[in-house]
């Protein structure tokens, strides 16, 4: 039996948590409203009780796989821990019942906190600029490439391309199309670094910018990062980070060092906050020196020993959130930067890359690797020789499932065929890693042995395998569609 | 600390099986130059408690609405939020788990978005809503892309009555170029019909917010009928709450309805994370930016829920998708799907109602005082209205501290030519002692100007 809709569960009458009584004298909705601006038909909300509505969300709550109960490892998205002081600090009224448009004087531990996080995430990036106000990876793209434009328009040619490698996570090309530039991409070489030759190809007097990510979505590091960098420097085109993968070397590179111009951070992933079911995120976009004056404003000074925001920001893209972005992320961060301090940062990625190197030790005899040596916080797997025995990557990921465990991210870089991509942070023990090894052979074995089982998992889950086309073809997308869906037979 | 669990025989175990003696030996790729000699110059690993105390400093030193009767709105709202929400949506499975990218695990977090999709489908008035945007201003911007998509126009018409903060997110966005944005300014406090009906054909959408920045109830009504007579979209902002009393934009034909979700179970918390909300026709829905759930059945034919029509999506279609966002504010939207869900009908109506007629007895009380005006005379207001002093808004701001009241927001801060104009909220949790208190307040404060104005003055320069 499925767990009832509120929609289903709502019966006439019942009430959650009320108000205090009304203790000014009541006029009227009708008297201080016109007549035609009231709503005529109420909203129809469910109506349930507060215990009802615990045990709905409570036992909801329990078909979820999350960090608290086993290893999570998806490529790319850094599921480590979220440590619970973190959310406690995040809450205390001084942080969490504060007004974004009270007056700075009003508001000097907060802005503290901004200005400190930011202080840090200076000194662990190497690079002098810093703006929290964009809330996911996604965003930071978006703001860094309008930075861009801004400051190739005042160098007198906004100019029209962005080079994109073949292996980079689909926001790339997306923020690039949004900010209207042209994609321009490139071939990867079988490690999945630049293709250099590929690279002096695409760049021209039109080329404004570069997004690369590095490690790259292979789990290597991209040795001619340098090199890189001075092409794209050379061509007066700016170089961009795709911080997805900081969680390979904090600590132990500098970015900043390697040349690049803007490079973005996930506080969600790298800084631990928690993921909340696909957000809230923190984003964090890192510049040189010569582009601070184009971040998005207001912007955090400090004046002695007091805090303001400044917005005589003339440079500046503007705004792109509605205040200073996700204050209660930037919290948490802070709060787990100096949970680590200077040693932690630096161990948290020594001991990530220690974890993806094991796990990868010990299953690369039966999964063959994208590459061979050392890979830095993850590393790709293709299902090729399973695919053989009739057994997809997606099969595989779906028999993870039955052992209580997360599956890896699938299909994904797409430059791998049947990639299984593997990233199990510095948070999983040996213990850990060693069970998720052991059932990633288990099912090679089932491969070769009884392939059935592993394409019908999974069969120990709240729902089994779920009908995705009938989803898209039929769309169900509110209580409301499921009635007149059963209205109508 | 890192929380890592390792010891060192596990770690010479692990290190043994890859093969290395030394795990410096793995990142040996990072050319020399680049790397981090020695620890970075930070400061060393700090206690719990330690860590604990330093915050609780910081937090000392913001005022609260715990501490001060907060009269603050503008979007962000000190609304009451139940007990039960905070317990749910602390809860592990919730807070630590990502995209539901493996349904057969993540029932609860798809279920709870399709619950969400459910409820902001009701409470606008239209046919599908999505899993939720960042917040109501990037919510604003997706709109202008939708309009600009469906319609092959650039042009929007923007009212002065939204956010002026959405309306800054608005321009850097509009200078990626995807669209252009012209405002329409207010008339007593209102979006006025008279441009929209002779800005021409070539417009693609006229975006307006119900109630506006200013506390003003708009006839949306007239606003979508003249945006759809020169073939434009109706883009309507709405306040989640005002929507239990208020008409929905949804019922008056617009075409999009979206908005801030913070007044509905978010806390304040210095502005974010919020939630926009964003709600279209159903004809429409393979235009929608934004994640989708969708109900579907598993091999045994048991109810159960997925992400759909994700070809939409960046990571399918790349630079052709709709958007290029990626999350949604997934926790966020489950703390506006149990604010609903525990509310309900009639709570949230209470809510709406509590505010209406709170916000209406301060207003009764101050039209009282000798000096002070309304910005927007009697044009009719839900939970928020724009007063006009006769000094500085911020003299008097500044003056309610004492009495631990922040009294609103001065629009100076938007527009220097109205230094004495301020903005004032009032919800279901100001009690009638609380607006008493800000009625003296504001009485003595005035009372002294009118007393001894060159002194003020002074105390001003």
């Amino acid at each position: 039996m499925s767990e009832l809709t509120l929609s289903e569960l709502s019966v006439a009458g019942h009430r959650g948590p009320r108000l205090m009584p009304l203790d000014v004298p009541a006029k009227g909705v009708e008297r201080l409203l016109p007549a035609d601006r009231i709503r005529t038909e109420r909203a129809a909300l469910p109506e349930i009780s507060e215990p009802v509505a615990m045990r709905h969300f409570v036992n909801l709550s329990t078909l979820n796989h999350h960090i608290d109960k086993a290893i999570y490892p998806l490529g790319s998205c850094t599921m480590k821990y979220n440590p619970k002081l973190n959310d406690e600090m995040a809450r205390i009224p001084g942080f969490g019942a504060i007004h974004p448009l009270q007056p700075d004087e009003l508001a000097q531990g907060a802005l503290a906190v901004v200005a400190e996080l930011h202080e840090w995430l200076r000194v662990v990036m190497g690079m002098p600029g810093v703006t929290t106000q964009p809330v996911a990876g996604a965003q930071c793209e978006l703001t860094a490439v309008l930075m861009a434009r801004a400051y190739h328009k005042d160098h007198g040619d906004p100019r029209e391309e962005v080079i994109v490698p073949d292996s980079a996570h689909g926001t790339n090309p997306s923020t690039v199309h949004q900010v209207g530039y042209r994609v321009v991409q490139i071939p990867s070489g079988p490690d999945g670094c630049v293709d250099l030759e590929a690279l002096k190809r695409a760049i021209s007097p039109k080329t404004a910018a570069m997004m690369l990510t590095n490690p790259n979505t292979l789990g290597i590091f991209e040795r001619q990062v340098g090199t890189i960098a001075k092409l794209i420097h050379d061509a007066g085109a700016l170089l961009y980070l795709d911080g997805a993968n900081l969680n390979a070397m904090m600590g132990l590179a500098n970015p900043g060092a390697m040349g690049f111009d803007f490079a973005h951070i996930n506080l969600h992933k790298t800084f631990s906050t928690p993921h909340g079911g696909g957000g809230p995120g923190g984003g964090v976009l890192c510049v040189r020196q010569d582009l601070e004056p184009y971040l998005p404003s207001p912007v955090v000074e400090q004046d002695g020993d007091r805090y303001r925001w400044n917005y005589d920001r003339p440079q500046s893209i503007g705004r792109v959130h509605s205040y200073f972005g996700n204050f209660g992320i930037l919290v948490r961060a802070l709060c787990y930067i100096r949970s680590l301090g200077a040693s932690g940062i630096a161990e948290a990625s020594r001991e990530a890359i220690l974890n993806a190197n094991y796990l990868k030790a010990r299953l690369k005899d039966a999964y063959a690797a994208s590459h061979d040596g050392p890979c830095m916080h993850e590393f790709v797997l293709s299902a090729s020789r399973q695919k053989a025995r009739g057994v997809k990557a997606l099969d595989i990921a779906k028999r993870l499932l039955d052992f209580g465990m997360h599956a890896p991210t699938i299909y994904f870089p797409l430059i791998v065929e049947e990639a299984l991509m593997i990233e199990p942070t510095e948070t999983e023990t040996k213990a850990s890693l060693d069970a998720f090894a052991d059932a990633l052979l288990q099912i090679d074995r089932e491969s070769v042995e009884d392939p059935g089982r592993v394409r019908e998992a999974p069969t120990k889950t709240p729902v089994r395998r779920l009908d995705e086309g009938r989803a898209a073809r039929k769309l169900i997308l509110s209580w409301q569609d499921l009635e007149a869906e059963g209205a109508g037979g | 600390m890192s929380f890592v669990g390792r010891s060192d025989a596990e770690r010479r175990e692990m290190l043994e099986r890859i093969g290395v003696t030394r795990d410096e030996e793995l990142w040996a790729s990072i050319p020399a130059e680049f790397r981090v000699e020695g620890p970075l110059p930070l400061p060393a690993p700090l206690a719990e408690y330690e860590i604990a105390r330093r915050f609780e400093q910081w937090g000392e030193r913001n005022a609260d609405a715990g501490r001060y009767a907060c009269f603050l709105g503008g979007g962000i709202y000190d609304h009451f939020i139940p007990a039960a929400l905070r317990s749910i949506i602390s809860r592990s499975e919730y807070a630590t788990a990502y995209t539901p990218y493996q349904p057969e695990v993540a029932q609860g977090t798809l279920q709870v978005i399709f619950e969400y999709q459910s409820m902001i489908r009701e409470l606008t008035g239209m046919e599908v809503a999505n899993a939720s945007l960042y917040d109501g201003a990037t919510a604003a911007v997706e709109a202008a892309h939708f309009a600009a998509g469906a319609k092959g126009k650039r042009r929007m018409l923007c009212s002065a009555g939204v956010h002026p903060h959405t309306r800054e997110v608005l321009r850097t966005y509009a200078s990626a170029g995807g669209f252009d944005i012209e405002e329409i300014a207010l008339e007593n406090g209102r979006t006025p019909v008279g441009p929209i009906a002779n800005a021409g054909s070539d417009v693609a959408a006229v975006i307006w917010q119900q109630p506006n920045f200013e506390g003003i109830v708009e006839d949306g009504a007239a606003l979508t009928r003249a945006a759809h007579d020169i073939g434009a979209y109706s883009l309507a902002g709405a306040d989640p709450v005002a929507l239990a009393v208020l008409r929905p934009p949804g019922h008056d034909g617009a075409d999009v309805v979206f908005g801030e979700g913070q007044p509905i179970g978010v806390p304040m918390s210095y502005g974010g994370p919020l939630v926009g909300f964003f709600a279209i026709r159903k004809a429409e829905v393979r235009r929608l930016p934004g994640r989708l759930a969708g109900v579907t059945v598993d091999l045994d034919g048991k109810r159960g829920y997925v992400l759909t029509l994700q070809t939409r999506e960046q990571h399918i279609r790349r630079e052709r998708a709709t958007s290029n966002i990626c999350t949604n504010q997934g926790l966020m939207a489950l703390a506006n799907t149990v604010y609903l869900a525990l509310l309900g009908a009639q709570g949230l109506k209470d809510v709406a109602t509590q505010c209406l007629e709170r916000a209406h007895y301060l207003a009764d009380r101050v039209r009282e005082i000798p000096g002070i005006a309304f910005a927007h005379g009697d044009a009719p207001f839900f939970r928020e209205f724009v007063l006009r002093l006769p000094a500085p808004a911020e003299s008097f701001t500044h003056a309610a501290l004492d009495r631990k009241i922040l009294a609103g927001i001065p629009l100076a801060r938007f527009d220097r030519s109205r230094p004495n104009d301020l903005l004032v909220a009032v919800t279901e949790k100001r009690s009638k002692d609380d607006l008493d208190r800000y009625v003296d307040a504001l009485a003595s404060w005035a009372k002294a100007r009118a007393q001894s104005p060159r002194e003020e003055a002074a105390c001003q320069s």
